[in-house]
Order: structure tokens, then sequence, then C-alpha cells
């Protein structure tokens, strides 16, 4: 529960990091890595959000 | 449009339905005899309350490409970011338009999305629980999604503003139905978590096999018809391919899902000594799938092996959520929309070719944006949506309703009512 939310934020921080990079930047290198670096920040939030929903084996239904 | 087009395209939409009955069937099969009837009556309801809530609001918040939509100025640019249609389809002209016809396809694509979470929620979740969170999904999150995508948004856009190739393109719904519907999947799977005796003791995941193997291969068979003809359909009416190219959508999308089934039968008899048809059902479908992003801009080679990795990644992700994340998914719903559906989207950035011209500049960092959003902006507010709901109208059954089994326990009679009880499914382990 503790990696959820911020599990979910990163997802749309990196999100929200694609979309200021094609706003923002005009040229296409500096465009490709910071679109690049938010899809990082998704892929961590992602480890994380899927982390929290992973309950350890002793505890599954 | 020529009436031959629209002959064409009209006959493809007829298709089209084919591929709901061919998930319906698939979830079905795949789940277990006492929530058979339960699975299939859940489909009807799900594909009707999506065409319902599609005609009272969804056509309004997505659109067709070049009618009233609501922007914003960004840096000089116009994002459009939601539809500006009436509600109840007013405004259309029903003499064969293309967004009359958008219209009428979108009530089919929109059921079709609606059936994909029923895999993942197989034999616990409830029918009013289906019936609100499909509302949700037929009413913002799929016809935002596709709005940006097919209805001149700004995903669509990132070609003419940001020269990133011809914009992100997903020619037969990869994105804005499957994954859209594997995300609303994976949502759902987290919130209402495995089925009971699902995970024994140790912690390690059983074997609760599907009740109905020809069911689900016969289901196969059906979506591939209906695939065809909603990637025919799509290409045809929001990309304006030309008539014949849906000659080669046809064969790619052939191509791609039997070459996915070959590599799971491969795969699964390398692994375990024998095929296994489910996951081979699954992988004929992952690779459908996986070709719904670029049939029309793809050659046969480069369909041939986007279904080969598809196949090869559902197998893969099956295993892997069941095992290692505990995520019960008795569809593979998440694996085959999901996962093959982003693979799909990524791939149609990697093989593209337009008829323009050959590959285009940038147009796998389109790909890459749209498979961004779909990760930032559609996972977190289908959970957040379906969280919330949860909440109000809690979407597992009961216990008892798990014991008895969906059928009995919500609507009073079994599929099967001659069939014997397999006590050993009651027995603890």
């Amino acid at each position: 529960m503790t990696l959820k939310i911020p599990g979910f934020l990163l997802l749309i921080a990196g999100w929200i990091l694609v979309i200021a990079a094609i706003v923002l930047l005009r040229l296409s290198g500096p465009r490709t890595a910071f679109v690049l670096a938010g899809v990082g920040v998704q892929i961590a939030g992602l480890v994380l959000v899927v982390r929290s929903h992973v309950s350890p084996r002793e505890e599954r239904p | 449009m020529t009436e031959s087009t629209l002959t064409l395209c009209v006959l493809l939409i007829l298709l089209v339905p084919f591929a709901g009955a061919g998930i319906a069937l698939i979830n079905t099969g795949l789940g277990r005899s006492r929530s058979a009837a339960h699975s299939m009556l859940a489909a009807l309801c799900a594909i009707g309350v999506a065409a319902s809530v599609y005609f009272v609001s969804g056509f309004a918040v997505q659109g067709f490409a070049g009618r009233a939509s609501h922007d914003l100025i960004l840096s000089g640019k116009a994002w459009n970011l939601v539809a500006a249609e009436p509600f109840f389809f007013r405004g259309l002209d029903w003499n064969g338009s293309p967004a009359s016809l958008a219209a009428w396809l979108q009530m089919f694509v929109v059921g079709i999305a609606a059936l994909i979470p029923l895999g993942a929620g197989s034999d616990r979740w409830r029918l009013g629980a289906i019936c609100w969170s499909t509302a949700l999904l037929s009413g913002l999150t799929y016809p935002l999604f596709a709005h940006w995508v097919w209805s001149g948004g700004w995903l669509a856009q990132l070609g003419a503003n940001y020269g990133m190739g011809h914009g992100f393109i997903d020619a037969g719904g990869a994105g804005s139905v499957h994954a859209v519907g594997g995300l609303t999947a994976l949502s759902i799977a987290w919130l209402i978590g495995p089925r009971r005796g699902k995970y024994g003791h140790d912690g390690m995941p059983s074997a609760m096999p599907g009740h109905n193997a020809v069911l689900v291969l016969f289901a196969c068979l059906l979506a591939l018809l209906g695939w065809i003809g909603l990637n025919g359909s799509i290409a045809l009416l929001v990309y304006g391919i030309a008539p014949g190219r849906v000659v080669l959508v046809g064969i790619n999308t052939m191509l791609s899902g039997t070459l996915a089934a070959l590599a799971a039968a491969a795969i699964t008899r390398f692994r375990f000594g024998r095929p296994d048809a489910s996951l081979c059902a699954n992988g004929w479908v992952g690779g459908l799938v996986a070709s719904s992003a670029a049939s029309a801009f793809v050659s046969p080679a480069a369909a041939a092996i986007v279904g080969l990795i598809a196949g090869v990644l559902v197998i893969f992700s099956v295993e892997w959520l069941d095992l290692h994340l505990g995520v019960d998914d008795p569809g593979g719903a998440i694996s085959v929309h999901a996962v093959a559906g982003i693979w799909g989207l990524l791939a149609a950035g990697l093989f593209a070719r337009f008829p323009d011209g050959g590959p285009a500049e940038g147009q796998w960092l389109a790909q890459l944006v749209g498979v961004a959003t779909l990760i930032g902006f559609v996972l977190p507010i289908t959970y957040g949506l379906n969280w919330i709901l949860n909440r109000l109208h809690p979407h597992r059954v009961p216990a008892e309703g798990e014991r008895q089994g969906m059928d009995l326990y919500e609507l009073g009679a079994g599929a099967y009512p001659e069939f014997v009880t397999h006590y050993d499914e009651f027995a603890n382990r």
C-alpha cells in the first residue's frame, strides 16, 4: 500500500515529462532524450505499483 | 467515399461482432463450468452497457476527425483534447458519411474493449460491478483515448505538429481497444485479487484449467474473422487506405495470428513436452492483437515477425503474472491484450512503411509517446475509477458465491445442469 500511491504518481509524472519534452523542446536530440527519461520514470513507477500488488506467497487466498 | 468503398466498409463492419463473440467464448471456456452462464451473460450485458453509454455520451467525447473539438494551444500548436459533439448521436447525418459509419463501428468496438476485462475477473466479478465498470470504460476512458488516436486528437497530430512520423498510428485498435481493455483488466485483477484456492498454503499457484477447450479453440477462428473486419474497417475509415489495401490487411492479420499460435505451440511443446491448448489460443489472439497496430502499413514478412514475437511474449507474460506476481488472470486478458497490444504499437514504429514514401522519421518516438500515455494516463485513471467503484459497489462476490459458482449464486441456475459437480474443487489444499 505504501508503494502504490508513489508508484502511480511516478507513472503520471513520467507521462507529464514526456508531454513537457514534446511541448518545450524543439530539437530532436534533447526531445528524444527527455521522452526516454519520462519513460524511464514510468518504468520505475510501474515497478513500484506492481510490487505493491504482490502479496507475500503465504498471504495469498 | 465512393459507393464501392462504402459497401466494403459496411461488409467489414459486419465482421467485427465475430471478434466480440470470440473473446466472449474464450473468456467462458477458460473459466470454470460453474460460472459459464454468468460469463456469457456478463458479455452480453457488457456489450449492451457499452453500446448504450457510447450512444449517450461516448461519441460526444470521441467524435470523428475533422469535426468540432476542444483544443488547447500550447507553444503555438493546437492540442486537440476532446470532441465537442452533442450527446445521443445528434448532429450525425445518416447518409453513409464516414462519421456515421464510424459511430456504428465504434458501438461494436467499444463492446470489444469492454469484454476484455471480463477474462481477468472470471469466476469472481459480480455482474452489477461489471456493468458499472463497463459504463466508466465506455463513457470516459475508451472514448477519450480513442479521440486522441482516431479523431484527430493530439496523439494523431504528433506528426503534423512535431514532425514525429505520421503521428501515433493504431490502425486496428491495438492501443485504443486492446491495451485500454488489457490495462483495465490488470486494474480489475489487482483490485479483486485471485480466485479462492488459486494459491496454496505454500503460495504456489495451482492450475485451474478452463472447462471447455473446444469452445476456446473454435473462438479463435471466430476471432480471426472479426479481426479482419476490425483492422480493415478502421484502416479504411480512420486512415483512408485504398480499398485494395484491405487484402494486405487480411493477409497480415492472418499471418500474425497464426504464427503467434505456432510460436506458442512450439514453446509449450519444448518446455512442457506437449503443446498447451489454452496457451496456444492465447498466443493466437495475442498475434491478432499485435497485428492491429499497423496491419495496413507493414509488409507480410514484418507481420510474421510481429506475430511470432507476440506469441512468445504472451506465453512468458502469462507465466510471469501467474507465478511471480500473484495476478490471477483466468482468460489471459492482460498478457493477450495489454502486453501484445503494446508490443504491436512499438513494432509499428519499427516496421511501418507508408504508401507515400517508405518509413517515416520519428515514427518510433510517436509510438513511444502513445505507449507512455497508455501507461501514464489510462492505467492510473482506470485503476482510480475502478478503485472508487469498488468502494461504492464491491467488485468481488462473497466467498459463498465463489464456492457455489457465479451461475448459481448470481443467476440461480447453472449453464450445464446435467453435469456432475467436481468435488475436488472444494477440497482444502
